[in-house]
């Protein structure tokens, strides 16, 4: 009885010193943002500019209403991508190099648990700008939206940031072994995301073959789902939404169990190599 | 003996872009071999480019004939000079700083520090002209832009061209004056000032689109000259309506006499924050970031 208790005990401590680690890694994050609030202007003002160059495209084109809604989504949801690939797959190269990986190796926690707070807090202040350019895109483009079935659309949305946060964990355990091309892979995943998921146009224009191949990203499916949702009358959807949640639900669990095993991996294997501590490669 | 001591400092200048250069070819393309680097610099400008190439399909209904859709083509390839020149030029500063801490080293050797930021970026240049070709070849071979061998102005778009370039690495180099003096707003900063030119310059769309306060603001951006100069003389029909009574030759002059002023305030802006740089001890500070 004492040694199961002794054991449940273990279970706890172990528990809440991830809990500890992850809100330890959230925290400068969050606060971050207070001790230099400029960051607010840049990460707010800037975005807004080329999301207000592509609103002028469609305008000139004389695009349907709806599209530059499409445009004010998708240039939110850039913000979240823009997070994963630069702040939470290649964190851990900036973590290498400023010194920081080998401590998170030492630690005696769960590498998953440190992304996860990265996740958390980066997930916080990206939300600021996302909402930030929707808000500025009602204001000053007149966008209107349609909030019919606002738990389906929280529901697609968290689960696209699950799933997407996920496959950034998975991401950041390549990123773990890389050098400078940790730099220059996100840089060519920035576009061709972009595209692949239809940040600026609907997904289903792409075609069966390649939306189907791009719902690989979550952010294909998520981006959609929401479009279709605060947009009902376009018909400009993919796949019902409905099943758009399912399917981002399974991709979710997928990612965070490879990110895991990955991250376990990865690991071992920059153990194994030397790689944790190698800089300026 | 005048003449011998300019001769000395040009040859050893030359040689510090050269050295530099190099230095700058080799980060930018050791860190894969070449076919992923090939691929990589394929893939980046396509991918982005077909962005554009959707919105515009997706709308007009699979046709490219449409006159906005060479505009914007055009636009949006000349763009990425802006985007990676101003990147590449004030990137040196923070990169040698935070990330390799070797801009000590190279700020007190016996040469010219301009010299060594010009050479770094031009791997940049050299890249982003390559992006730029198969870019505008996709589009001529695959989309209908209307680009004839026949029909382009070789002697305006070379004029223009490099013109224009000049123009692009004095705003880099003011740019990267500002970039001694911080570390944690460099990024936003060059995204800002290109996320400004691709909004107001006429980038994808003519001028006379964005509210009147806006196309105002385009006519003191000088790349919008650029771009308008460029398209004309690539695309003889494709002109701005709002820039439509300005002549070629007055929009070269445009360019000179903007790129002139803008050197002097640039070289003033660089000068300027580095010798506040110096007092304050900020040339080779590291933050992390």
């Amino acid at each position: 009885m004492s040694e199961m208790s002794a054991q449940s005990r273990g279970m706890r401590d172990v528990l809440l010193r991830n809990f500890r680690a992850m809100k330890g890694r959230a925290y400068p994050r969050i606060i971050g943002m207070n001790r230099e609030p400029s960051w607010l202007f840049f990460d707010t003002l800037m975005p807004i500019l080329s999301i207000a160059a592509f609103v002028y495209i469609y305008k000139a084109m004389n695009a349907p209403p709806q599209y530059i809604g499409y445009v004010i989504i998708g240039g939110a949801m850039t913000a979240y991508w823009m997070n994963v690939l630069w702040a939470m797959a290649a964190q851990l190269y900036w973590e290498k190099e400023i010194g920081n990986l080998q401590l998170y190796a030492i630690a005696p926690v769960s590498t998953m648990s440190v992304m996860a707070g990265m996740a958390v807090g980066g997930a916080f202040s990206t939300t600021i700008r996302a909402v930030s350019t929707i808000l500025v895109g009602i204001m000053i483009f007149n966008v209107k939206f349609s909030m019919a079935s606002p738990l389906l659309l929280t529901g697609i949305f968290v689960f696209t940031m699950i799933a997407l946060y996920g496959m950034g964990m998975m991401f950041a355990s390549l990123y773990m072994l890389w050098g400078r091309e940790a730099w220059h892979i996100s840089e060519v995943l920035t576009e061709p995301v972009y595209l692949l998921s239809g940040f600026y146009f609907p997904v289903k224009y792409l075609g069966t073959g390649v939306a189907t191949i791009a719902a690989l990203i979550p952010l294909t499916l998520g981006l959609d789902g929401m479009r279709q949702l605060l947009f009902p009358y376009a018909g400009d959807g993919f796949i019902p939404a409905t099943h758009e949640l399912l399917i981002l639900t399974v991709l979710s669990a997928i990612f965070l169990v490879l990110a895991h095993y990955f991250l376990n991996y990865m690991e071992t294997l920059a153990k194994k190599e030397g790689r944790l501590t190698l800089r300026w490669q | 003996m005048a003449v011998e001591q300019i001769k000395n400092t040009l040859s050893r200048n030359f040689i510090t872009f050269k050295t530099a250069a190099w230095l700058g070819w080799q980060m930018d393309s050791n860190w894969a071999d070449p076919f992923l680097f090939i691929i990589y610099t394929i893939v980046k400008p396509i991918s982005a480019t077909f962005i554009l190439v959707m919105m515009y399909v997706v709308v007009s209904g699979g046709s490219t004939a449409g006159s906005l859709f060479g505009f914007m083509y055009v636009g949006n390839a000349f763009y990425m000079y802006i985007f990676q020149i101003l990147f590449g030029v004030t990137w040196v500063i923070h990169d040698d700083r935070e990330h390799f801490q070797t801009i000590r080293y190279i700020y007190i050797a016996p040469s010219s520090f301009y010299a060594y930021v010009l050479g770094r970026s031009m791997s940049k240049l050299i890249l982003t002209t390559v992006s730029v070709a198969i870019t505008l070849a996709f589009g001529i071979l695959f989309l209908g832009v209307p680009i004839g061998l026949g029909t382009v102005n070789i002697p305006m778009f070379l004029a223009v061209f490099f013109i224009g370039l000049a123009s692009i690495v004095v705003f880099g180099l003011a740019l990267a004056g500002i970039s001694f003096l911080t570390a944690e707003h460099g990024m936003g900063m060059n995204e800002g000032l290109a996320g400004i030119f691709y909004l107001f310059a006429g980038v994808l769309y003519p001028i006379g689109t964005l509210p009147a306060w806006g196309a105002a603001f385009s006519k003191i951006i000088p790349l919008t000259y650029w771009l308008e100069g460029i398209r004309r003389s690539l695309i003889p029909t494709s002109t701005d309506p709002t820039l439509a009574a300005y002549s070629s030759g007055f929009l070269v002059y445009l360019m000179i006499i903007s790129t002139i002023i803008f050197l002097i305030l640039s070289i003033g802006i660089f000068r300027g924050a580095e010798h506040l740089a110096r007092k304050q001890g900020k040339v080779d500070m590291l933050t992390s970031y």
